[in-house]
């Protein structure tokens, strides 16, 4: 959808998400990176597939030019740096903008191009930290925790690709470019749901819970949302409404037909049970039994069974299971293209089907593939 | 009021949306002047307005949820009844107005209302449509209901949060959905782009779940080329040492991470132990994170007796890695967000002054804002149908009477 968009992509780490969106779409990225840039771990891979490298040094004056003739006939220059960085001067929106006026310059920063804080440093830990998600992840009495795998790169990539093609709405009707000012502190927020809420609405401050889920029954009662089973854990809780009700049945049905001991179960109506009035012991002895059959039960098993008697709950994945998820299979989601030693790379793809198709990465033997070879070094 | 003219002013955004997926999206255009319509009906309101704290007084109200505001600031709420013919009727007429419809129904149910993108393509040729469900509207499990919270778990994400060996980890909400919604913004304004140029709509159908992977897109690929199974690993990065979060005074805590010996060496000097710089053994990363214990200790040691933000203050002038770990309250005094102003209060009728969250990127030239509170159930009806889409007053009145705004 964006063939003919021109994109120069000078992020590190924390854009490359936005670059890789837009590609997806059917932008031209060119990625740049200093000549000496590592491009060969799994994580620069994942993010700048379907774009084309070229390598350039910023801190000479020849890296410099060949930039500012990229960004002449560029529509969108993305940018990582901290407002403090010697680079900053490269990037900024003046100069630019005085080079090409339609240019719209994306600064992905971790805390934006100014305010007391423009001029920290923060990696996804601290991002993690200052966005309130790691106050919200963890055991209660414990620290609170990140992801392990980077999540706030991710946030202030997609809001950096949301906020370039929002400018580039604008131009439409301008003809002029702008400035992006992409925040990934505050694009980090947008990951925690509405619980900023609670503090505004009625001053409580939503904390981590661990593995388990509270808030729900008016007595108290916390929930377990993570049960071990044959060859992992399951996400499962006892909800109560319309989907939590015909999920709650559905269990109990399919317990019964396994033979697994009922316990506690088989003295209730599962029907009409409400876990918002629900006791800690109603609870915990509604759990033993539903543990004991649980840890009978495959990852795939509970996912295939969940969805034929339409039970809310599902598998929680490694990786390996994802890559053989045959509803993945079945979209097309995953996409394979050529690396360099003769092997295959299995990509992620495009992360939207388009008018009933997913846009392709670009196929084999074009240069923009693969954790693309350098094209040129200036 | 601000005069300059917002980024996507024009552009009319039809959502049958509910709870985060599809309502976020409109949010996030809204924020840009987009005018959003939001439909419920009086049968089936969007179930974040009562099914979820917090509410306004700790009382659940159908106008005084906190959570639906949340995610409906900037918007038009109308109410139609889909299953009473002049309530469809209308329906279609609101998506002809409409540059782009946003649902996130089960698969099939627009199609079923008649609603589906091929009829409402008939009256609007341009018409852009996102489609946003669990799996997507293909595949095996695409008819999957499901919450956002438990696909954050089967896209792996949940598994890669904990403690190394101890159990997956809750991340607070339907995680996921806003992964989705996010990407579902890109994708819709990608077609706007393309609109533009080629007068052509889209279809666009986002599986939540597909649009989650794309967060842990590194793990996958790693796992396709070697076989290593990703694991959650508590606070750990394999790239630096320390890297972690520690106790602070008054309940706080700060995080705070070293990528390098300099770093190491400043962060030392810092913290009043000079000589882990003269350390052989601290030299290295694998130095480092052999010691993991020693040097944990020596910076909990010096954080204990300070408050996070002082310490966290101290370390950035040092040049090191570091951030309180704000709380859900602390992000409404954070001056950095103070500065930006990422919460924005409208006054909304039930539920009062309430914050807002304005976009995490702001343009220079067409700067987003939270413009309105939350619209009531039904509040626009009147303002739609009469002033946008221009229905005589007889007529509005006659589909009031036949039932079609119940």
């Amino acid at each position: 959808m964006l063939e003919g968009i021109l994109v120069l992509d000078c992020t590190d780490r924390l854009g490359w998400l936005a670059g890789r969106l837009l590609a997806d779409l059917g932008a031209e990225v060119t990625k740049v990176e200093r000549p000496d840039a590592e491009i060969h771990a799994s994580g620069w891979r994942a993010l700048n597939v379907n774009k084309r490298l070229v390598r350039l040094d910023l801190g000479g004056s020849a890296g410099r030019r060949e930039l500012d003739r990229l960004a002449a006939s560029a529509d969108i220059l993305l940018a990582t740096f901290t407002p403090e960085a010697s680079d900053a001067a490269v990037f900024d929106y003046g100069r630019l903008s005085a080079i090409n006026p339609r240019l719209i310059l994306v600064a992905i920063t971790p805390f934006g191009l100014a305010g007391p804080k423009a001029d920290w440093i923060a990696s996804d830990l601290e991002l993690m930290a200052a966005s309130g998600a790691m106050s919200l992840a963890g055991e209660p009495e414990g620290a609170p925790l990140r992801v392990s795998a980077p999540q706030s790169y991710c946030w202030a990539g997609a809001q950096a690709a949301v906020g370039a093609l929002t400018a580039l709405a604008a131009r439409g009707r301008t003809k002029r470019g702008q400035c992006v000012d992409v925040s990934a502190q505050a694009a980090t927020i947008v990951a925690l749901a509405h619980a900023p809420a609670f503090v505004d609405v009625d001053g409580t401050t939503p904390t981590r819970a661990g593995a388990f889920m509270t808030g729900r029954s008016v007595r108290g009662a916390r929930f377990r949302v993570f049960w071990p089973c044959r060859d992992g854990f399951l996400n499962f809780i006892l909800y109560g409404g319309v989907a939590g009700r015909r999920t709650n049945v559905q269990l109990v049905a399919w317990m019964r037909e396994c033979g697994a001991p009922l316990g506690a179960l088989s003295r209730i109506d599962i029907a009409k049970w409400d876990p918002t009035l629900a006791t800690q012991g109603e609870v915990d002895a509604l759990e033993a039994p539903i543990a004991g059959f649980f840890s009978s039960v495959s990852k795939r098993e509970f996912l295939e069974e969940a969805h034929r008697r339409e039970m809310l709950g599902y598998p929680v994945s490694t990786v390996a299971d994802i890559a053989t998820d045959p509803q993945l299979a079945a979209r097309g989601f995953w996409q394979d293209l050529a690396a360099a030693d003769g092997e295959v790379e299995r990509h992620c793809g495009c992360f939207a089907v388009i008018d009933g198709e997913r846009p392709p990465l670009v196929p084999r033997n074009d240069e923009r593939v693969r954790a693309p070879r350098a094209a040129e070094v200036t | 009021m601000i005069a300059s003219p917002q980024a996507l002013e024009g552009i009319g955004v039809v959502e049958f949306g509910s709870y985060a997926a599809g309502p976020h999206v409109g949010k996030m255009l809204a924020n840009f002047g987009a005018t959003v319509v939001h439909v419920e009906s009086l049968a089936r309101p969007d179930g974040f307005r009562m099914q979820y704290p917090p509410y306004k007084d700790g009382k659940p109200g159908i106008n005084g949820g906190g959570c639906f505001a949340y995610f409906n600031d900037s918007k038009l709420g109308i109410t139609l009844d889909l299953k009473n013919p002049q309530g469809l009727a209308l329906a279609r007429k609101l998506c002809a107005w409409g540059d782009i419809v946003v649902e996130n129904m089960r698969p099939g149910v627009m199609a079923r209302l008649g609603l589906g993108f091929d009829a409402l393509k008939a009256d609007r040729p341009g018409l852009i449509m996102l489609s946003t469900c669990n799996m997507g509207q293909t595949g095996p499990r695409a008819d999957t209901p499901g919450f956002g919270s438990q696909l954050t778990a089967l896209a792996g994400i949940c598994g890669l949060t904990g403690e190394r060996g101890g159990l997956p980890t809750v991340l607070y909400g339907p995680y996921i959905d806003f992964i989705a919604s996010t990407l579902g913004a890109v994708a819709v304004l990608a077609a706007l782009e393309r609109r533009g140029r080629t007068g052509a709509g889209a279809h666009i159908d986002l599986s939540q779940y597909e649009a989650g992977l794309v967060f842990v897109a590194g793990p996958l690929l790693e796992y396709h080329l070697s076989g290593r199974i990703a694991e959650r690993s508590g606070n750990d990065d394999p790239q630096a040492a320390p890297h972690g979060a520690y106790r602070c005074e008054s309940d706080g805590w700060i995080a705070l991470s070293c990528w390098s010996e300099k770093e190491f060496a400043r962060l030392a000097a810092t913290i009043d132990r000079p000589e882990w710089s003269r350390e052989a053994r601290f030299g290295t990363l694998a130095g480092r994170k052999d010691a993991a214990a020693a040097i944990d200790s020596g910076i909990s040691a010096w954080t204990r007796g300070r408050e996070a933000a002082s310490a966290a203050a101290i370390l950035q002038r040092a040049g090191v890695h570091a951030h309180p770990v704000n709380t859900m309250a602390d992000l409404f005094t954070d001056p950095q967000l103070a500065a930006r102003r990422q919460w924005q209060r409208q006054p909304h009728p039930v539920i009062g002054n309430q914050a807002y969250c304005a976009p995490a990127f702001q343009l220079s030239e067409t700067p987003g804002r939270v413009t309105s509170a939350a619209p009531l159930l039904g509040a626009d009806n009147e303002r739609v149908f009469r002033d946008i889409l221009g229905l005589p007053e007889a007529d509005y009145a006659a589909m009031r009477d036949a039932g079609a705004f119940a």
